[in-house]
């Protein structure tokens, strides 16, 4: 058995890491700041997994641990590659504004 | 040494990599709120989705104590080796072109000549 200490430490600071997350999702400020905290927040999710399945020993969450991952990194190309039709064009005042801005 | 004692001296090392794994999450997630822009933010989250995951597959073959797991978790993690360096770029592609960036903070902006010639050439045509 792991010593329950370790078990307790990983998952306050992953319980923490989260609340973090989740912080940066709400505030932003931009959508590639929130898709970036999102996916930090999904390798939270699949750690505690991995974590769950290392202390009852089993392997029930594989399967999700690995389509989480496909998912992802789906979603993460997706955004990155549709935020850039959505500039505005260049109005001389050198930062250019997007939509993703408001 | 005897069976017991090595039983113990793995649950203690599972114990120690699954800490280390979610401390780096942890580190990330601070990391996401504390640094100013998109460039040193990504620079932070990328730390658990490849050394973090490792820590805790590592951990997790240790604890089911069979050979059969591994090749599966060398799997997961390979997975994740290849599609996390290619978000990344992506990310951090869409990033630059959409001014998320201080080009104050940067001590070199590699990318702004290729970028600059670029547009020259587009503006020729």
């Amino acid at each position: 058995m792991i010593n329950p200490v370790f078990v307790t430490v990983a998952e306050v600071a992953l319980g923490l890491a989260a609340a973090a997350a989740i912080y940066r999702i709400a505030k932003g400020p931009s959508l590639l700041d929130r898709m970036l905290a999102s996916d930090v927040l999904l390798s939270i999710v699949v750690t505690a997994l991995l974590l769950d399945m290392a202390v009852n020993r089993n392997l029930n969450n594989l399967v999700l641990v690995i389509s989480l991952a496909v998912v992802g990194f789906i979603g993460s190309v997706t955004v990155a590659r549709f935020v850039q039709d959505r500039s505005v064009p260049d109005d001389g005042t050198g930062r250019r504004e997007t939509e993703d801005d408001r | 040494m005897t069976a017991e004692n090595w039983d113990s001296v793995v649950d203690v090392a599972s114990g120690i990599l699954l800490a280390a794994g979610a401390l780096l999450s942890l580190g990330a997630a601070i990391g996401m709120v504390r640094f100013p822009d998109l460039m040193s933010r990504m620079h932070a989250a990328s730390k658990p989705q490849v050394l973090g995951m490792f820590l805790v597959l590592v951990a997790l073959g240790l604890q089911l104590r069979t050979w059969v797991v591994w090749p599966v978790l060398l799997l997961a993690w390979l997975f994740q080796l290849l599609t996390v360096p290619i978000s990344a770029h992506m990310i951090s592609r869409a990033g630059y072109r959409t001014k998320h960036r201080h080009p104050e903070l940067l001590s070199e902006d590699e990318l702004a000549a290729v970028v600059a010639k670029a547009g020259e050439k587009k503006t020729a045509e």
